[in-house]
C-alpha cells in the first residue's frame, strides 16, 4: 500500500460520520470469488457489517447473488463501488437501498416441515428486506405447530410492502404471520 | 327521563338498577319472554327478582314495553348479525314514534348504519350508542367532542375476553385451551365465546367506529372487515414475543382504508398492551398526535354507565 493510500484510508472506528450501505453483487461460482469481492471494500476503509451469500439462488445470468452491508463515510462509498467495478465485479445495486427500519414478525405454523430456511430466503428475495435474526421455538418437535420470531431490516417506509410480501409467501405455506402494529398511514 | 328497557341481561338489568341514581324513571322492562310496564314507574327490584326466580321480568307481552309511554328506548337485547333483527325493528318503532333510542346492542349500527341514520333523520328522536364500543370508555363521545374530521384513524383492544386470554397466556405460559377454560370458570368468557375469540365482536365495534368516523361518506358493515381471531395462537408465540419485550394483542383498526382485526405484536409496556379485561382505544388525530382512552370494556354496570351517560345527553322531547 502506498503512503498516499495510507493517508486516505479513513479509520472507520474513529467515530467519523459513518453511514450504512447495501451493495448487491453477483459473483461467478468459482473459488475465491467472494474474497475477491470483499477485498476492495476492506482496502478502502469500508467496514463490513454482514454478508448474505445466496448460494442456491441464481441471478438471471446464472451467477450467485450476494448482498453486502457495509458502513463507510459517505464520501468514500463511491470509491468503494468504483473499485469493485474496476475489479470486474458486477455491482447490481449500490446504496440505493439503505436499511433503516427494523421489523419483527412472529410466524406460527408447521414451520420446519414447510422449510423455514426456504421461507426466509423467499422473504429476502421478494421483499428486499434482510433477515437479521431468527429465533425458533418448537417444543413439541418438528411435526407440531411451532413459532419463530423473525427480525428484518427494511428500507425506510417500506414496512407495509414488506409485510404484504411476507403475508403472501406465508399464506402459500399455510403459515400465520403475527405482524407488528404499525402506525397508520400518514400519521408517522 | 322515562325509560323503556328492552333486554334484561347483564346490561339491561344494570341500566334498570342504576337509572334511579341518574335521575331517570323506568316505565317498562322486557326480556325475551315477558315484560312489566307501568307509566308511573315499575318496581325494578321486584321485576329482577321475578326474573331470577321465574325466568321472566313480568307476565306482560314483551311487545307491550315497546308501546309504553317512554322518552327513550334502551335497546339492550343480544347483538344479531345480518338484518340485525329484532333490535333494528325496535329502533324503527321507537324512532317512528318520535322517541329517542339508546343502543347497547351493536347489530343495528354495525350492520345497518345507513338505515338507522335515515330513520333518525326523519324522527324527532335521536339515536345514541356509546355503550356499543368499549363498554364504560367514552369512545364515541370523545370522537364527537374532538370532531370526527379531526381523527384520521382509531385502533385498539376492544374485546376483554380475548385480551384476558392473551394476557394470561403470556403471564402463565399456558396454552389457549387452558386459559379459555379458566376464563369460562371465572365468568370472563361466555359458554360460547366464539364471537369474542374469532374477532367478530371487536370487528363490529371497529365497524361502528368507521361508520362514525366516515361521517356518512361511506357505510361499513361486518362484511367489509378483514377479521382474524386468536384461537390458533400457541404459547410459544407469546414466549418469543416476550423475549423481545413485546406481546400479542387482538388489535382492531378503523382507518380510511377499512376495518381490520387481528393479533398484532405490540411493545410489552406500550399503551396498547393493556392487561386482563381492560380495553383501550387509540385515536390518531390531525393536529394533536395520539389520544388514548382506556378503561373497562365490558360488564353490566360498566356498560350501563355508558348507556345512562347517553340518556343524559339526550335533549328533552317536545
Amino acid at each position: 500500500m502506498s503512503d498516499e493510500a495510507d493517508q486516505d484510508a479513513p479509520t472507520t472506528d474513529g467515530g467519523e460520520d459513518l453511514q450504512a450501505y447495501t451493495i448487491r453483487l453477483e459473483l461467478v461460482d468459482e473459488p475465491g470469488e467472494l474474497l475477491n469481492a470483499l477485498q476492495p471494500i476492506a482496502d478502502r476503509g469500508g467496514n463490513l457489517l454482514s454478508i448474505f451469500h445466496e448460494r442456491g439462488n441464481l441471478t438471471p445470468r446464472g451467477h450467485i447473488p450476494v448482498e453486502v452491508d457495509i458502513e463507510s463515510p459517505p464520501d468514500r462509498f463511491e470509491d468503494i463501488v468504483g473499485a469493485l467495478r474496476d475489479a470486474g465485479i458486477n455491482v447490481i445495486q449500490a446504496g440505493a437501498e439503505r436499511y433503516s427500519e427494523e421489523l419483527t414478525v412472529i410466524l406460527v405454523g408447521h414451520l420446519i416441515d414447510t422449510d423455514l430456511s426456504d421461507s426466509l430466503q423467499r422473504f429476502q428475495r421478494c421483499s428486499q428486506a434482510s433477515v437479521v435474526d431468527v429465533s425458533l421455538s418448537a417444543p413439541e418437535g418438528t411435526e407440531e405447530v411451532s413459532s419463530a420470531r423473525v427480525r428484518l431490516a427494511t428500507e425506510a417506509d417500506r414496512a407495509d410492502q414488506v409485510l404484504g410480501t411476507i403475508r403472501e409467501i406465508a399464506a402459500d405455506k399455510d403459515i400465520r404471520v403475527i405482524e407488528p402494529q404499525l402506525p397508520a398511514e400518514g400519521s408517522r | 327521563m322515562k325509560l323503556a328497557i328492552l333486554g334484561s341481561g347483564a346490561v339491561g338489568s344494570s341500566v334498570a338498577e342504576l337509572a334511579g341514581e341518574y335521575g331517570h324513571e323506568v316505565v317498562a322492562l322486557a326480556d325475551s319472554s315477558g315484560a312489566v310496564v307501568d307509566d308511573d314507574g315499575i318496581d325494578v327490584a321486584a321485576a329482577l327478582d321475578r326474573k331470577s326466580a321465574e325466568g321472566a321480568v313480568g307476565s306482560g307481552d314483551p311487545d307491550d314495553a315497546l308501546g309504553a309511554d317512554y322518552d327513550a328506548l334502551v335497546e339492550a337485547t343480544p347483538t344479531t348479525l345480518g338484518d340485525a333483527q329484532p333490535g333494528f325493528g325496535h329502533v324503527e318503532t321507537a324512532l317512528e314514534r318520535d322517541r329517542h333510542v339508546v343502543l347497547a346492542n351493536k347489530g343495528p349500527v354495525a350492520e345497518r348504519y345507513g338505515d338507522v341514520m335515515e330513520l333518525a333523520d326523519a324522527s324527532a328522536g335521536e339515536v345514541l350508542f356509546e355503550a356499543t364500543v368499549g363498554g364504560a370508555i367514552p369512545v364515541l363521545s370523545t370522537i364527537s367532542d374532538f370532531g370526527a374530521g379531526q381523527i384520521t384513524a382509531a385502533r385498539g383492544v376492544l374485546n376483554g375476553t380475548a385480551n384476558f386470554i392473551l394476557s394470561r397466556m403470556a403471564a402463565e405460559g399456558l396454552d389457549y385451551e387452558h386459559v379459555l377454560a379458566e376464563a369460562q370458570d371465572l365468568g370472563v368468557a361466555e359458554a360460547d365465546p366464539t364471537f369474542d375469540v374469532d374477532g367478530t365482536d371487536a370487528a363490529l365495534k371497529c365497524v361502528i367506529l368507521s361508520n362514525v368516523l366516515s361521517q356518512g361518506e361511506r357505510e361499513y358493515s361486518l362484511e367489509d372487515a378483514d377479521v382474524e381471531g386468536i384461537e390458533e395462537i400457541p404459547g410459544t408465540a407469546l414466549d418469543l414475543a416476550a423475549e423481545d419485550n413485546r406481546t400479542v394483542r387482538l388489535i382492531g383498526e378503523a382507518t380510511p382504508d377499512g376495518v381490520t382485526v387481528g393479533p398484532k405484536l405490540v411493545p410489552q409496556n406500550g399503551a396498547l398492551s393493556v392487561t386482563g379485561t381492560r380495553n383501550i382505544v387509540q385515536f390518531e388525530t390531525e393536529h394533536a398526535g395520539q389520544l388514548n382512552v382506556s378503561g373497562r370494556g365490558a360488564g353490566g354496570p360498566e356498560t350501563a354507565s355508558a348507556v345512562l351517560a347517553d340518556v343524559g345527553r339526550l335533549p328533552p322531547l317536545e
